[in-house]
């Protein structure tokens, strides 16, 4: 899970372009909309295709985003739960 | 004294009908346009419905007189402002300073596509004629030169509004008294890439779309083209012939708020719709009918609506969203909408919301669910709000 | 209506945002594809748009803000911009990853900043603008309408401060595109010496020039718009004469009457032949200037020679980079720009000290 997260951190950077922030500066838990790194939207778009991308797996339901990806850890758990 | 402007033509080409008379007719029927995609050549194909103009590229040049190497938005252009020249009676007309104002957003794109697949595999691949009329301009500039007119020719591209502010570009230049005449309007066809960047944004419906209801999933992307023909009053008076209507207010305004979203209490619509009403010297209970922008997005939809309760309630007029039945046109629709706006003033027409079932939450009017006319319609207000938070309304009043 | 120049901000292929005096030491390039020197857009966006923002809208919007405030104006009344090619590093972006991965698994970012209205709403957004805000895309006269626009709203009273900007960008693939209809010099060229060979072809360049247009005669303007005429694909020579000096009847000013013309020379054997012969006729006996051996060539270059002729008329300097013929010690109180892109869109302005 570790790894999983650490992981996740570099490509979320990296697909929002988040281009003054680096992988420490997120925390596990830290709300990654609204607060926190205060993303839109746009961003929770990117990362249903981040899912798609690197671990193939499709968010077919974007209201689901919120739950999903309130978190660097509840993204790492939902796909740990999802890959197959 | 600043001259009032009159519609004196109308063109239109849609999912619903090649021609004015074709699209009054599906309306009155309740023949919807959106289907599984028959033309565009994508994956998307039987997945998402789209709402296309029922012609192939062969069929529509050989209508516009142009080559079906040429893009699909000049060909639907080329035939919506032919129509609306020749019905405006003002083609051929000495001493008459007469422009174009076009509108679209995607351009060429259409051609585009396909030098890409080709350029991308080898720079020097792919062939020339399908970018050299890449640019919107580009498009404008085929469409003007069938139409014969060369001074006075410019393009607006506003994302969704575009057309719409084309129309209003047009009403200035001749209330300055830089043009007698503008034939104003937009065409865009549906493409690859906008079909593709709708879907990444997850705001297309899988099903015929539901603008206005609570149970909306999104929109359905249309193309088309449409066009109307402003004149002075003067001109009108010389044409001796009755105008459709007049348009009597615009407005240009900013949402500000996100990029793509509409802001909650719809504050870009609102200022659009009362500058619209200030501009037209109305009030909101003088308001017979509104065309909605009404695309059938979660987002729009609700700012739209709540933007019509701050300004109108608690007494509202009839309203529908025509892209239950066109679809979205994006840089087509503005003016798309001020042509079935016209046609409304001119003839009474109500147009039915399609598909709608329940009322949106917290909003306390509905769309018209029945085709009518013969209405004593006398103002009607038509909104077209866009990407960019750009929004424009437009105001059509009978002369 | 005259319409003001209040403000005005420059990114360019020179150091132009630094100011005017950049083309005292104007920079050299030997290539045909001249970039623009960008500024650090951190002080002017923040990051968390900046992120988004490709090369276009970053110029775009930066050259606006720092018009608004050399103009000291929060919010403007109305905001237009002209772009013939709108933004293209995005379109390209969007097009190449839709092709390379037929269609799935796109990602929205390039899509929706895309758009030709994009640095236009950006700039709404940043200011939180909710005024009039236009965009006009129609090749080589988008600034043009723009301007026209603009001043039509002067006119009409519903703006008195109109922020007005011209932008167009190359992208890789755009030039390679552009390139192959044989349009650029092929070869090393010197950019600075672009018009003492005669050859065919120009040189490709990029830029964002904003503009703060007032109603307002009484504030330290740079200059004043009079005047601004276009007209498309003229026959022959003499139709364009007759379109000079036609603008200028219409203008009651004598050609005698102007201390400086700024053209649009290319360095484009063809395009240029017609300076040439307007140099001895229309323009005989008058001191010239040309800017695109300084910017390049692209459809709203004429934004950048508009940013020249008010820059020249506040400080009364015409930098020796600039002049194509002698200028006197004679005041420079009127300036008429001509420009012709590609022999197709050919544009007059007015412009005089105030």
């Amino acid at each position: 899970m570790d790894k999983l997260i650490n992981d996740l951190k570099v490509q979320i950077i990296a697909q929002l372009n988040l281009q003054d922030i680096k992988p420490e500066d997120i925390a596990d838990d830290q709300p990654l909309f609204i607060e926190g790194l205060g993303l839109d939207s746009i961003d929770a778009l990117e990362l249903i295709v981040l899912l798609q991308q690197q671990y193939k797996i499709k968010l077919s339901n974007p209201s689901d985003g919120p739950k999903v990806f309130y978190s660097v850890k509840t993204m790492a758990e939902y796909i740990t739960a999802n890959q197959s | 004294m600043q001259s009032p402007v009159l519609i004196a033509g109308l063109g239109i080409i849609s999912a619903i009908g090649n021609n004015t008379s074709e699209n009054i007719t599906a309306l009155e029927n309740g023949i919807a346009g959106m289907g599984d995609i028959i033309y565009l050549n994508s994956i998307h194909r039987q997945k998402i419905p789209v709402a296309e103009v029922k012609m192939s590229n062969e069929e529509l040049a050989g209508r516009s007189g142009l080559s079906s190497q040429i893009s699909r938005t000049a060909l639907l252009g080329t035939i919506a402002a032919e129509e609306a020249f020749n019905d405006s009676g003002i083609r051929g007309l000495a001493n008459t300073r007469i422009g174009f104002v076009s509108a679209n957003t995607v351009g060429g794109m259409d051609k585009t596509e396909q030098f890409f697949s080709e350029f991308l595999t080898n720079p020097q691949k792919g062939r020339l004629r399908d970018v050299v009329h890449h640019e919107c301009g580009s498009i404008t500039e085929i469409i003007a030169e069938k139409l014969g007119i060369s001074n006075f020719v410019t393009t607006i591209s506003t994302a969704c509004s575009s057309s719409a502010n084309a129309i209003i570009y047009a009403a200035r230049l001749i209330k300055n008294n830089i043009l007698d005449a503008v034939v104003a309007g937009g065409a865009d066809a549906l493409t690859k890439f906008t079909l593709n960047g709708f879907n990444t944004l997850m705001i297309l419906d899988s099903d015929a779309c539901k603008p206005f209801d609570e149970n909306r999933k999104g929109l359905n992307l249309g193309e088309g083209a449409a066009y109307v023909v402003l004149v002075s009053g003067s001109l009108i008076a010389k044409l001796k012939k009755d105008p459709y209507c007049k348009l009597s207010g615009y407005c240009n305004a900013n949402d500000a708020f996100h990029q793509t979203a509409s802001s909650p209490e719809g504050e870009g619509s609102f200022l659009a719709m009362q500058g619209a009403l200030k501009n037209s010297g109305l009030n909101p209970r003088d308001i017979d009918y509104i065309n909605l922008h009404g695309t059938g997005t979660q987002n729009n939809d609700i700012s739209e609506g709540i933007a019509i309760k701050r300004l109108f309630g608690p007494v509202y007029p009839k309203m529908s969203s025509t892209k239950s039945f066109t679809g979205h046109t994006l840089g087509a629709s503005g003016s798309v909408e001020a042509v079935l706006s016209a046609l409304s003033v001119k003839h009474g027409m109500v147009y039915p919301n399609l598909r709608f079932d329940t009322p949106m939450q917290g909003l306390p009017f509905a769309p018209e669910t029945k085709f009518s006319k013969n209405e004593p319609i006398e103002h009607v207000l038509s909104n077209s709000f866009g990407f960019g938070g750009n929004c424009s309304s437009l105001i059509f009043s009978k002369n | 209506m005259a319409a003001y120049i209040r403000a005005t901000a420059n990114i360019s292929a020179q150091n132009t945002f630094e100011g005017y005096q950049a083309l005292s030491e104007p920079i050299a390039y030997t290539n045909n594809r001249l970039s623009c020197v960008e500024p650090d857009y951190k002080e002017f966006i923040d990051p968390k748009m900046l992120r988004r923002m490709s090369r276009i809208i970053k110029m775009g919007v930066t050259a606006a803000m720092k018009c608004l405030q050399e103009a000291n104006i929060k919010m403007p009344d109305a905001i237009i911009t002209g772009t013939a090619y709108g933004c293209m590093d995005d379109t390209g972006t969007f097009l190449s990853k839709m092709i390379e991965f037929n269609e799935e698994m796109l990602s929205p970012t390039a899509f929706i900043q895309s758009t030709h209205n994009t640095v236009g709403a950006q700039i709404a957004l940043m200011l939180q603008c909710h005024n009039y805000n236009n965009t006009f895309v129609h090749r080589g006269f988008s600034f043009e309408s723009a301007l026209i626009d603009a001043k039509m709203l002067l006119h009409e009273g519903t703006a008195n401060n109109v922020l007005v900007g011209g932008l167009d960008e190359i992208t890789g693939y755009s030039h390679v595109i552009l390139s192959r209809f044989n349009i650029y010099r092929s070869g090393p060229v010197s950019n600075i010496n672009l018009f003492k060979t005669s050859s065919k072809g120009t040189i490709a360049g990029e830029g964002a020039t904003f503009f703060l247009l007032s109603g307002d005669s009484s504030v330290n303007n740079y200059a004043r718009l009079d005047a601004i005429h276009t007209f498309y694909k003229p026959s022959n020579i003499a139709e364009i004469e007759q379109n000079i000096s036609a603008f200028l009847t219409v203008n009651s000013i004598g050609i005698d009457e102007i201390d400086l013309v700024i053209t649009g020379r290319n360095g484009d054997a063809k395009g240029d032949a017609i300076y040439q012969q307007l140099n001895n006729s229309v323009f005989k006996d008058l001191p010239a200037a040309n800017y695109k051996h300084l910017c390049g060539e692209y459809p709203t270059a004429s934004s950048f020679a508009l940013w020249l002729a008010a820059n020249i008329l506040k400080t009364g300097t015409v930098h020796p980079v600039l002049l194509e013929k002698h200028k006197d010690e004679k005041e420079i109180k009127r300036i008429l720009v001509y420009n012709h892109y590609q022999n197709t869109h050919h544009s007059l302005y007015l412009v005089s000290a105030c």
